[in-house]
């Protein structure tokens, strides 16, 4: 499809069917059932089939009319693709309109206590009752799962096969009387993520993604999707600035609250952005210590930017190899990180001591110091990605495994 | 010259770890965090009169104990392990050594015992913590001593009861007295990233200050070889206790059916710490040894400084990284540990700056190899 060919398209429907006082759900849902809320998914559901260079071409459109697009913030991505590549038509049709609408919001509920980097080790059950699953566990570290409506959740359906294979993939409703969220204050201070403690939750057996022990599978797919969000940066799906009228009201209002847990996300990506400018404003920039270190930072910073464009045009005309791209790009993302962090505080010397409002940036450069650690452990750790990579890239042989027999045999945490 | 801890130095130690064991424990410091003044000032008067420790690096003459800076290194390290919330370095490290360096004769006949017996909490005031050079651009002193400017952050500046200031001069730098509740005085706390350790913007508006010595280059680059090494130990002990507590963690965590200590990436991370820690040990003694046997300027404290700095911050990141989402809480005691070596990295110059002047002293010297 040609660039104009979408822009009229495109811009017949906003003409004939946008406008500012709608509510923000009223419009989304026009934007669902023309296809353009997702115009990159399948036409068959909520979306036109556009490639993913056709798709930018829209988010363009949509920028420069500042029109509001489909609801973007949080793990609702990961719920929907993955809904999308594994889920029953049923399944497609229910959550996700609603994901697009921003009616529902999600949670990721993957790490346990005793299973972080070992995912498949998960042991929260999943017991299978004649019209539901029973679900009881705990789970740990789930970003915004205090405003998540629905979450995807993996839990230990067999215990008997081997780990990989008792595992199922649930969707699971968090506005019921078993599933209770409580907040964890991280070491810089919010309060992103949570434990999640399942008692007696109860799953409809049609809540099930995939079959019966074949959680890892899907679960996987999240995970590379996941790993691929890390390389990219985050997009907020940039909504059209404060406009008048209702939906941009509601959006705002839609933003402040889905956007809380991640304010201090561009932080701990280690702001490499506010590098040059404070070097310059602090005179730092005149020291040849520092010269070398922000020129060493700059080649990583845009090598990653480069690399993750060739690897998207490559995927892009068909090529393999998405998930190691993802892990090189997310290994990438943390050294970037953790250098930045260190050139930031190069720049300010002694002053990188304080924080708060009157510190350096309004005391985004001392978030930054205290967040960075956060970037090589979320999304599966700098070790978990070395080990993907050696071994699914390079083909390196693999480490003896002690986890092959029953689950419930192998040794873990408590056990 | 010294090349390991005498068996007294040993016992020392040990008494001084005890103490710092029992009076330092992390739920002591989490709630000194959260507290304004940031420390107990029973503790202190105990550390104080039953240790005497504030005096340990302080002439005789002067009411202190007449040791010097292997034994203050002694104490610091151990401080670093547990994390001492305190007017220690402030007090007894900075201001101590300020005045036994710069002070006059009837000045430190004055000020000098009610700091070694910890009546007093003084804190220096510099007003720049970079480097030495740089020391003097923003207070001044007039003819008559009233003094104006300000310093961006001053360790205990909001529970110090005495102010003491190097200034510019005319020509040169002096060292100044002030009551913290002098007229003029403005003290504004500040937040640090590392709340175990308070610190404060101090301005200065015509402050009548009373002079009580001169700072010359040469002393003002001793002092800070004293302090800085002062610091490094502080920052090895941190990183020692954080590599003991890692490698435990390591044994007792499983993942895919094994402990995560047996994976080989985190033994080799731990082997690597374990080494750079060493290196920063060996030259932070040497570095105390150095500076006890002679008034010689040598590489030895920046080098101290430089690589001490390194392996905290190395250590603090990979203590939080191998324990994972837990490494990354609040309830979790490790962002204590990494928030302290975030501001020793950069408390009296962030290591470049060290390695910068090791290479003129180097030059200087002409021991260029
Ligand atoms: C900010 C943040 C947000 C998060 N959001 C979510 C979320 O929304 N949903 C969710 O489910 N989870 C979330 N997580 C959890 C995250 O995915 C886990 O913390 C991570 O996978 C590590 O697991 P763990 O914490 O149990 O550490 P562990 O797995 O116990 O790891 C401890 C250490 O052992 C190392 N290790 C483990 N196995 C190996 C191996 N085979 N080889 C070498 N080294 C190994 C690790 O690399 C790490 O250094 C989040 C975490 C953070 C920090």
């Amino acid at each position: 499809m040609s660039h104009d060919w979408i822009s009229a398209e495109l811009g017949a429907f906003l003409d004939a069917e946008f406008s500012p006082d709608l509510s923000l759900v009223e419009w989304r849902r026009r934007l669902v059932s023309a296809g353009w809320a997702a115009p990159a998914w399948p036409a068959a559901y909520f979306g036109r089939d556009f490639s993913q260079a056709e798709a930018l071409v829209v988010s363009q459109i949509f920028a420069e009319r500042r029109i509001v697009g489909a609801a973007q913030v949080g793990p609702r991505r990961l719920a929907a693709e993955t809904i999308l590549a594994h889920g029953t038509p049923e399944q497609k049709q229910r959550y996700l309109p609603k994901i697009l609408t921003g009616e529902h919001a999600w949670c990721q509920l993957f790490s346990e206590p005793g299973s972080g980097s070992d995912l498949a080790g998960a042991s929260t059950r999943a017991d299978r009752k004649t019209d539901h699953w029973l679900i009881n566990g705990q789970k740990v570290w789930n970003t915004s799962a205090h405003h998540a409506d629905f979450g995807i959740l993996v839990a230990r359906s067999n215990w008997d096969l081997p780990k990989h294979q008792g595992l199922s993939y649930f969707l699971i409703d968090m506005r019921q009387p078993g599933v209770e969220v409580r907040p964890l204050k991280q070491m810089n201070g919010h309060a992103s993520f949570n434990e999640v403690f399942l008692t007696d939750a109860r799953v409809p057996l049609d809540d099930l993604v995939g079959d019966e022990g074949q959680g890892w599978a899907v679960a996987t797919t999240t995970l590379s999707i996941e790993r691929q969000g890390f390389a990219r940066g985050r997009s907020q799906g940039a909504p059209a600035a404060a406009s008048a009228g209702r939906v941009y009201e509601e959006l705002a209002r839609e933003l402040e609250i889905d956007n809380e847990p991640y304010t201090w996300y561009p932080q701990r990506e280690g702001r490499p952005d506010l590098i040059l400018q404070r070097a310059q404003e602090t005179g730092a920039i005149e020291n040849d210590a520092v010269r070398q270190e922000i020129a060493k930072l700059f080649c990583l910073t845009e090598a990653a930017r480069i690399s993750a464009g060739q690897v998207s045009a490559h995927q892009k005309s068909g090529g393999q190899g998405m998930l190691p791209a993802g892990s090189i790009g997310k290994l990438g993302a943390s050294v970037i990180a953790r250098k930045a962090a260190h050139v930031h505080t190069m720049i300010s010397g002694a002053s990188a001591m304080l924080s708060g409002p009157h510190s350096a940036v309004d005391g985004i450069i001392a978030e930054t110091l205290i967040s960075v650690p956060a970037i090589s452990i979320a999304g599966g750790t700098d070790e978990i990605q070395r080990n993907i990579i050696a071994e699914r890239v390079l083909g390196m042989p693999k480490e003896q495994r002690m986890d092959t027999g029953p689950f419930r045999d192998i040794p873990r945490n408590g056990h | 010259m010294q090349a390991v801890l005498s068996d007294d130095q040993v016992q020392f130690k040990q008494v001084v770890h005890r103490f710092f064991d029992t009076h330092s424990s992390t739920t002591a410091v989490r709630q000194l965090a959260e507290t304004e003044t940031g420390f107990d000032p029973l503790v202190w008067s105990q550390l104080s009169e039953t240790l005497g420790l504030p005096g340990t690096h302080l002439s005789e003459q002067y009411g202190g104990h007449g040791f010097g800076p292997v034994e203050l290194g002694i104490i610091l390290e151990e401080m670093g392990r547990t994390l001492y919330c305190g007017p220690f370095f402030s007090s007894a490290v900075m201001a101590g050594y300020a005045l036994e360096l710069f002070a006059d004769e009837a000045a430190k006949i004055q000020r000098l015992p009610q700091i070694a017996d910890g009546s007093i909490r003084a804190t220096l005031i510099l007003d720049d913590l970079n480097q030495p050079s740089q020391v003097g651009r923003l207070i001044e002193a007039n003819q008559v001593g009233a003094l104006t400017g300000s310093a961006p952050i001053v360790l205990d500046g909001c529970s110090a009861d005495v102010f003491i200031i190097v200034a510019r001069e005319d020509s040169g730098l002096g060292l100044y007295a002030l009551a913290a509740n002098a007229q003029g005085v403005e003290v504004l706390a500040q937040e640090s990233i590392d709340m175990t350790r308070k610190v404060a913007r101090v301005s200065l508006h015509q402050s009548a200050g009373t002079r009580i010595g001169t700072v010359t280059q040469k002393a003002l680059n001793r002092f800070w070889d004293l302090v800085s090494v002062a610091l490094a130990h502080e920052m090895i002990g941190g990183a020692a206790r954080l590599l003991d507590e890692t490698v435990e963690y390591t044994k007792g965590r499983y993942q895919f059916g094994r402990p995560i200590g047996s994976f080989q990436a985190l033994k080799h991370r731990c082997a690597d710490l374990l080494m750079s820690l060493e290196f920063a040990k060996a030259a932070t003694h040497h570095a105390g040894f150095c500076l006890a046997a002679s008034d010689q300027e040598t590489v030895y404290p920046s080098m101290a400084k430089a690589m001490a700095a390194d392996c905290f911050m190395d250590m603090a990141r990979a203590a939080i990284q191998l324990r994972g989402g837990i490494g990354f809480t609040w309830e979790n005691d490790t962002h204590l540990w990494f928030k302290r070596a975030k501001c020793d990295e950069v408390l009296l110059g962030a290591p470049h700056r060290h390695r910068a002047r090791m290479i003129d002293i180097l030059q200087e010297t002409q021991h260029v190899a």
